[in-house]
């Protein structure tokens, strides 16, 4: 049960790390001009030069390999709803440490989005 | 057309080709190893399982789409919000539930349809909010 848990708090904290570490630094690339093939090779070949990008994609290959441990100990319908928790850890980071401005009609959105998502994967 | 329009309409058409990029590149991975079939965990096995997801082109079809998927992700968290774009993607396991229904004629439980629901107002509150609250960052110009 205790290591459930704590690779639990692996996949979520990987996949939610990786993902904040790469909103970071897809916001320090800047947006592209225009959505065109051009501008968007560009705007990718930028964002891949960025740090923050290898910061997170090793956090989210860790989180995916937790997944597939966890999923070798216990069965989907219990590793994927409780996976949904990462909806509100990543809503946190959000706040704290992306400083975003989440305001109550959005954290409302996020736990119902939590909730149903745990409901669907629980079948 | 205004500005925060512009950005509104710009993240809907994002997200909604995280949400099909996804669902598309999952559902051809599903169908690539069902034609593999079952993967014998040893090394000759898993040595097996290699060769034959690299020549399966369903395969490849479902890694282009899971591309897609990261690329408009990328794209969008480059204006966006993460608090909004995160919650907003789970708009998929809604939609999916829907196409099995119609097209697969598959039975839904309550207790899914009470999750699809949920997910549809949460997303829908998420979605109204505006989905970019940080600064913008003064991109260096290349001297």
């Amino acid at each position: 049960m205790m290591r459930v848990a704590l690779l639990l708090a692996v996949l979520i904290v990987g996949s939610t790390g990786g993902e904040i570490a790469i909103t970071h630094g897809m916001k320090s690339t800047g947006e592209p001009e225009r959505l065109r093939p051009r501008e968007l090779l560009a705007f990718l070949a930028r964002a891949l030069r960025s740090g923050w990008f290898w910061v997170g994609v090793p956090l989210m290959a860790l989180s995916f390999y937790s997944l597939l441990v966890l999923l070798s100990w216990e069965p989907i319908s219990l590793v994927i709803p409780a996976s949904a928790l990462s909806y509100v850890v990543g809503t946190l980071g959000a706040k704290y440490i992306l400083r975003e401005d989440v305001s109550p009609a959005r954290w409302i959105g996020v736990v119902l989005v939590c909730a149903g998502v745990a409901l669907v994967a629980a079948g | 057309m205004g500005h925060e329009l512009r950005i509104r309409i710009k993240t809907l058409v994002m997200i909604l080709a995280m949400v099909v990029c996804a669902n598309a590149g999952d559902l051809m991975l599903k169908r690539g190893m069902t034609q593999i079939g079952a993967v014998e965990i040893s090394a000759v096995g898993l040595r097996h399982a290699f060769t034959s997801t690299v020549t399966n082109g369903t395969i490849w079809i479902g890694i282009v789409f899971l591309v897609g998927f990261m690329v408009s992700y990328m794209t969008v968290l480059s204006w966006a919000d993460y608090s909004y774009v995160m919650p907003a993607g789970a708009f998929g396991y809604a939609l999916l539930t829907l196409l099995a229904v119609v097209f697969l004629h598959e039975n839904v439980s309550p207790r899914r349809w009470v999750g699809v629901v949920l997910i549809c107002i949460g997303v829908l509150l998420v979605g109204q909010t505006r989905p970019r609250t940080t600064e913008v960052v003064a991109r260096e110009v290349a001297a």
